[in-house]
């Protein structure tokens, strides 16, 4: 029954708090509502509710799914330098990094089903019981590291909550090792993420080796500029505390990040455009068009502004060390990334489709809604666990109840 | 052995039964009806007994006689041995009428509302060769052949190397001995990973529930052919094997106007097929891919 006692405890420390987190929980719980009205209507009708037709097979649902695989992928990335650097609360900086992985993933994977029009049939995913197309095809990749990288991250971060909920020492030989481990498990989920588009030779755009390492260099700027907003906020509202000089060399590592991407995006412009094959009309789709069919160009051009921009802002001292352009620059990488990698990525290597044909893809309202209904459940999910984190770690939660006086606030560990 | 995988004593069906059970009745399953049951645990087609293969192809039948009216028969003609299916298309023949999409469209089953086709006719200006990007598949004059254009229609190519099949997560795809690339309706998860992986495009989605009117519903149907599909899977050209599997022709072959379109067995070197192939110099398409296609196109004049 103590399970329950705790739960209930949990539960409580959740609610806590002002109008603001009333407000922000209302307009969370709000979206989620719309979005699964949205799904269950198109689990009835079909994904005929969402543009998404022969010609453009995949859209908004799949660009969503591999950003976010960026953004968990790159979450993690940060431990490896916190780790190096002596940031401090090294311990704190892999929990929410973790944690933002965690959430990340879980809206992957939710975004895949919602893509899947066929929930039902799920199971036939699963290993033994179904039929994994193992190791042939790299969605079966992709399910098994996904999963794999969701629990080992729920592993960690529940295993260093519980450790400092009963203030049990922690078992470094067990959990540094995993942590460590988590690193190349994000860089392996962002890569065969990225193979499963770049192995098709049926798409130029995608089947181009340039592919994969653009990937990784633009989550490695999205992840950060995340995690980056929210060590401000919990900052401000937790004890939790970060030295400057870390912040400002995350966001330095981002400016060398965002130079290579673009400077890839460079290459990849200029062998198509130059060569001038068959092949650049995808490109050309994104940046400009074809004929009156537009929608995307300022998408495009949005995209490369914001990199541009937040590339320079990151770059120089001054700029990079002063948290108004810092977070200016945070926000636009941020949507920089989402378009390029949202829509940018997924609809120009279907427009023109395998035998010419321009069909013009833009999400609807089902879809859109669906979307925001699950960047909302990622959301509420996030507030849970950082609101859970900070009450373990400032000792507001504790077995002996809700805010036992605090005596010993828990040191740092050395890195 | 392929449909008695053990997992320990129990076959792998009881542990699939035992273990997805447990969380099908807590979603709440276990108020469906039998056949709804049944149709959610339906294994693999390649995995089922001949017992089981009876069972599901009864359930079909009864599900289809309700939907549509009429008894509608589901065959699981095996491939003939010593078969493999190869297709001709006569471009100097071809004149861009379309009989052969709306045949297709007929013998298939395809969903008339929304529309889906196997067969794409292209439409092409004659002094640019043949430039797919180039093409117009929405192309509607008084009458054809337009002056100035020439027509190539495209369908599943039926690979040697296919991309659809190696992409697919969970194995619904696969080459049958004789060659036709299929798919497992009752096994899709509509992933469509498979389309994006075509470069034929010759995959299209059920993106909602496909409709034929009753009347028009063709009732000799095959499992892995042309029996009604459900909403949420992909589907395909199988180069009409319920028909090709009893010796006729494919209904694109049979209604071609100008005789462009040629079937045989590729094993076979009296074959029509083997003569094009030997007399003619054939092409397929974007070779590049190495997608390595039985779909032969020739210019027979």
């Amino acid at each position: 029954m103590k399970i329950f006692k705790f739960l209930g405890m949990f539960v409580k420390y959740f609610f806590r708090g002002g109008y603001a987190f009333y407000a922000w929980l209302a307009i969370l719980l709000a979206l989620i509502f719309f979005g699964v009205v949205a799904y269950f209507n198109q689990l009835q009708s079909g994904l005929i509710l969402t543009n998404m037709r022969d010609q453009v097979s995949w859209g908004f649902y799949i660009g969503n799914f591999a950003f976010l695989v960026g953004v968990a992928a790159a979450a993690v990335l940060l431990v490896i330098p916190a780790y190096i650097y002596n940031w401090g609360p090294i311990k704190e900086v892999a929990v929410y990094g973790e944690i933002l992985a965690i959430c990340a993933v879980s809206m992957c994977l939710l975004f895949v089903i919602v893509d899947i029009c066929r929930p039902d049939r799920f199971w036939h995913l699963f290993p033994f019981i179904g039929n994994l197309n193992f190791p042939g095809s790299l969605l079966a990749w992709d399910v098994l590291v996904l999963n794999g990288y969701f629990a080992l991250n729920v592993f960690i971060v529940g295993y260093l909550l519980y450790c400092e909920f009963y203030m049990i020492e922690i078992n470094k030989a067990l959990i540094y090792p995993l942590i460590i481990f988590s690193i190349p498990m994000a860089i392996s989920i962002h890569t065969v993420t990225a193979y499963l588009f770049n192995g098709l030779s049926a798409r130029p755009f995608w089947n181009s080796a340039i592919l994969t390492p653009r990937f990784l260099c633009s989550a490695f700027c999205s992840g950060p500029a995340i995690l980056l907003l929210l060590f401000q906020i919990l900052q401000k509202i937790s004890s939790f505390k970060i030295k400057d000089e870390a912040i400002f060399k995350i966001a330095e590592l981002m400016a060398y990040c965002m130079f290579i991407n673009l400077f890839l995006l460079a290459a990849e412009v200029f062998k198509e455009y130059y060569s001038d094959s068959h092949h650049v009309i995808h490109l050309r789709y994104l940046f400009s068009g074809i004929g009156d069919k537009t929608s995307l160009v300022p998408y495009a051009w949005v995209s490369v502004t914001f990199s541009v921009a937040a590339f320079f802002l990151f770059l120089f001292k001054q700029t990079r060390e002063n948290y108004f352009t810092l977070n200016i620059g945070c926000f636009f990488i941020y949507f920089g990334i989402y378009f390029e990698k949202g829509m940018g990525l997924i609809v120009p290597g279907f427009t023109p489709t395998t035998l010419g044909e321009v069909y013009v893809y833009v999400p609807t309202k089902t879809e859109v809604t669906v979307g925001a209904g699950i960047f909302a459940i990622g959301f509420l999910l996030f507030t849970l666990l950082c609101k859970i984190t900070m009450g373990i770690y400032s000792g507001e939660l504790s077995p002996e109840g809700l805010d036992r006086p605090v005596e010993n606030q828990p040191d740092a560990l050395p890195a | 052995m392929k449909n008695s995988k053990k997992i320990g004593n129990i076959s792998r069906r009881q542990f699939l039964e035992g273990t997805i059970g447990l969380g099908a009745a807590a979603a709440g399953l276990s108020g469906c009806s039998a056949p709804e049951r049944e149709a959610f645990f339906q294994r693999h087609f390649k995995e089922l007994s001949k017992d089981d293969l009876v069972k599901v192809v009864n359930r079909l039948e009864t599900q289809y006689a309700e939907d549509y009216g009429k008894p509608v028969h589901v065959a699981t003609t095996p491939p003939i041995p010593g078969v493999v299916f190869g297709y001709g298309l006569d471009l100097s023949r071809c004149i861009g009428c379309r009989r052969c999409v709306y045949a297709c469209v007929k013998e298939n089953n395809q969903s008339r509302k929304p529309p889906i086709q196997y067969i794409t006719v292209l439409e092409l200006e004659a002094d640019k060769g043949l430039e797919l990007f180039e093409s117009d598949s929405y192309y509607n004059p008084s009458t054809v052949p337009a002056k100035g254009k020439i027509y190539i229609p495209v369908s599943c190519q039926q690979c040697r190397n296919p991309y659809c099949v190696r992409v697919c997560p969970v194995k619904t795809t696969w080459v049958e001995p004789d060659g036709i690339v299929v798919i497992d309706y009752n096994w899709c998860i509509g992933c469509r990973y498979c389309m994006a992986a075509c470069p034929y495009g010759a995959r299209h989605f059920n993106w909602t529930k496909p409709h034929i009117p009753p009347e028009e519903v063709v009732t000799e149907t095959h499992y892995l052919g042309n029996r009604p599909r459900s909403q949420g899977v992909v589907e395909k050209c199988t180069f009409c094997l319920q028909r090709v599997r009893k010796g006729r022709y494919p209904a694109c072959v049979e209604i071609c106007p100008v005789g462009a379109r040629k079937f045989g067995n590729l094993l076979d070197e009296e074959s029509e097929i083997r003569k094009i192939i030997e007399t003619k110099r054939v092409f397929i398409l974007k070779p590049e891919l190495n997608t390595q296609p039985k779909f032969y196109y020739f210019y027979g004049i």
